[in-house]
């Protein structure tokens, strides 16, 4: 049995997992968004990396970047290392991708701000 | 003199809401910033969570931000950014406010005004820590204003004093970038922040949190080179005997916010100490007519859903003000809530009332009761109640009857 906190909305509700073969037993959870929460957490763990991307424009030395899905725990240290690598040179507005499916995890990095509000 | 409706001073979330609920409530809205770029804090905050409540979707910070920028601009609201309010002087119809920017000194009168300035962090000298004045102690926003704005890291290796939610979100981005957090220090038994934070932003990554433990001293000449780290009695007394000293080249301190208040209190608006913001009535007007109080300035939220919440509604009452006599009965509360906004209600507006709080200690099964004259009006139970967590309910004093002589409390039953 693991308890764990879940972080899918501001009620952080304290779950307990338990894994009664084949299947799990969760519970603690409000809503039913909590099963799955404990269920990845304890297969297969993800979570949206937030993070900056160096840019050349010197009003704004860096753009505020996320995973625009949750990437597996075990890569975020990866993904931080691919997006360290970029420069951004032209301007970007919030949403628009900064890499490209990323280490081929099929995910994309993507602005959360606009750099035309810098203007 | 240039003249208009409402003004609203700060261009943070609170302020983008009050504008826009001002401009749709008939009023002419002048939104005056300090910064060149609207958004306040929440452009630093590049994490995700936000907008929850309001948007049903976990938003970083400037993506929330942007939402309300967007629909700002389109509104045509006039905004003053990088003007900075040096001086506010009420007057028969209103105010006039002394502005300054790159134009110059700027007068502008309103008949209403919104303050919407946020909050300061405390700092190192707030907390009594003792010792040397190296470079290398930090409020933790200033960290996050190095690293997510500036692009430059402040620290290789660092404790974090207090469990405040920016502290938290710091230790997970400065390992994210490569620095060592040794651990986190917290001189109360619990933690101050969400406990959603402490899950994916310590337990994520290994760093330690130790409770009941605080910084007692610096070290070091020109850059911080240790901090010396005691446990403490209930009574944040140190025990003799748990001095430890960490090597470190920074501290980075998450221990508090408090409401920036300084234009209002050269208004006269009274404060409440508990709040450390203004008293405000359900209207969210302070005790000064016409100026009214809304997020992070009026009381630390910890979700910027709620701070979106007080400006839409200072913003809607702002611009509906008209100078009337006011018939105001106190909110009293008993010693288990650490407050309650708002503070006052005015028996001559709606008394339809959105109320939040918080909770002195961390309680479990308990019920908030509404009485007027020690007659319970309206209950509500909650499985546990945590100081870091607001709490918001809605009650309708409409139909109560009220009189300047009733007694309105709010009590905890606490089994």
């Amino acid at each position: 049995m693991k308890e764990l906190i879940c972080f899918l909305c501001p009620n952080g509700c304290t779950l307990t997992i338990t894994r009664d073969q084949p299947e799990f037993t969760v519970t603690g959870q409000k809503c039913k968004r909590g099963r799955e929460f404990a269920i990845n957490e304890a297969t297969n763990p993800t979570r949206t990396l937030c993070t900056t991307v160096k840019t050349n424009f010197t009003e704004m030395p860096v753009l505020p970047v996320r995973s625009a899905r949750a990437i597996p725990k075990n890569h975020i240290f990866d993904v931080m290392a691919a997006i360290n690598q970029v420069v951004v040179t032209e301007v970007l507005c919030c949403g628009a991708p900064v890499i490209t499916n990323v280490l081929d995890l099929g995910i994309d990095i993507i602005a959360t701000a606009s750099m035309e509000a810098t203007r | 003199m240039k003249q208009t409706d409402v003004i609203v001073i700060g261009g943070g979330p609170a302020g983008l809401s009050a504008a826009l609920a001002a401009h749709r409530a008939g009023a002419q809205t002048l939104l005056i910033e300090r910064e060149p770029r609207l958004g306040g804090i929440l452009k630093q905050c590049i994490h995700d969570g936000f907008g929850l409540v309001r948007f049903s979707e976990a938003l970083t910070g400037p993506e929330y931000a942007d939402r309300d920028i967007n629909a700002f601009k389109q509104t045509g609201i006039e905004a003053l950014t990088t003007t900075f309010v040096s001086r506010i002087k009420k007057t028969a119809n209103g105010f006039t406010l002394t502005a300054v920017n790159e134009t110059g000194v700027i007068t502008i009168a309103a008949r209403s005004l919104v303050l919407a300035t946020g909050c300061r962090e405390r700092t190192a000298r707030q907390v009594f820590i003792h010792g040397t004045r190296p470079a290398g102690i930090f409020t933790a926003g200033t960290a996050q204003h190095y690293i997510n704005l500036l692009g430059q890291m402040p620290t290789k290796k660092c404790v974090i004093l207090g469990s405040g939610d920016i502290g938290l979100i710091m230790a997970r981005r400065l390992t994210l970038e490569g620095a060592t957090v040794l651990g986190v220090y917290e001189a109360k038994p619990t933690p101050s922040g969400l406990t959603r934070n402490i899950y994916q932003c310590l337990h994520d990554f290994d760093i330690p949190l130790h409770l009941s433990k605080t910084v007692t001293r610096v070290y070091g000449e020109e850059r911080l080179t240790a901090v010396e780290v005691c446990a403490v009695d209930e009574n944040m007394q140190p025990i003799s005997g748990t001095r430890e000293k960490i090597a470190c080249d920074s501290l980075i301190l998450s221990v508090g916010l408090i409401p920036e208040n300084e234009l209002a209190e050269s208004l006269g608006v009274a404060l409440d100490p508990r709040t450390k913001g203004p008293i405000c009535n359900a209207a969210l007007m302070t005790s000064v007519d016409g100026v009214f109080s809304c997020g992070n300035a009026l009381h630390v939220n910890d979700l910027v859903d709620f701070v979106s919440e007080s400006g839409d509604l200072a913003g809607t009452f702002a611009a509906n003000y008209r100078p009337k006599p006011r018939s105001e009965i106190t909110l009293k509360t008993d010693a288990n809530f650490a407050y309650l906004v708002p503070q006052r209600l005015d028996l001559n507006d709606d008394l339809k009332t959105i109320v939040y709080f918080r909770s002195q200690q961390i309680l479990k099964n308990c019920v908030v009761i509404v009485k007027v004259d020690e007659q319970e009006v309206f209950r509500k139970n909650y499985s546990h109640l945590r100081p870091p967590e607001m709490e918001r309910l809605e009650v309708d004093f409409s139909r109560l009857n009220l009189t300047s002589n009733t007694i309105l409390s709010f009590e905890m039953e606490v089994s």
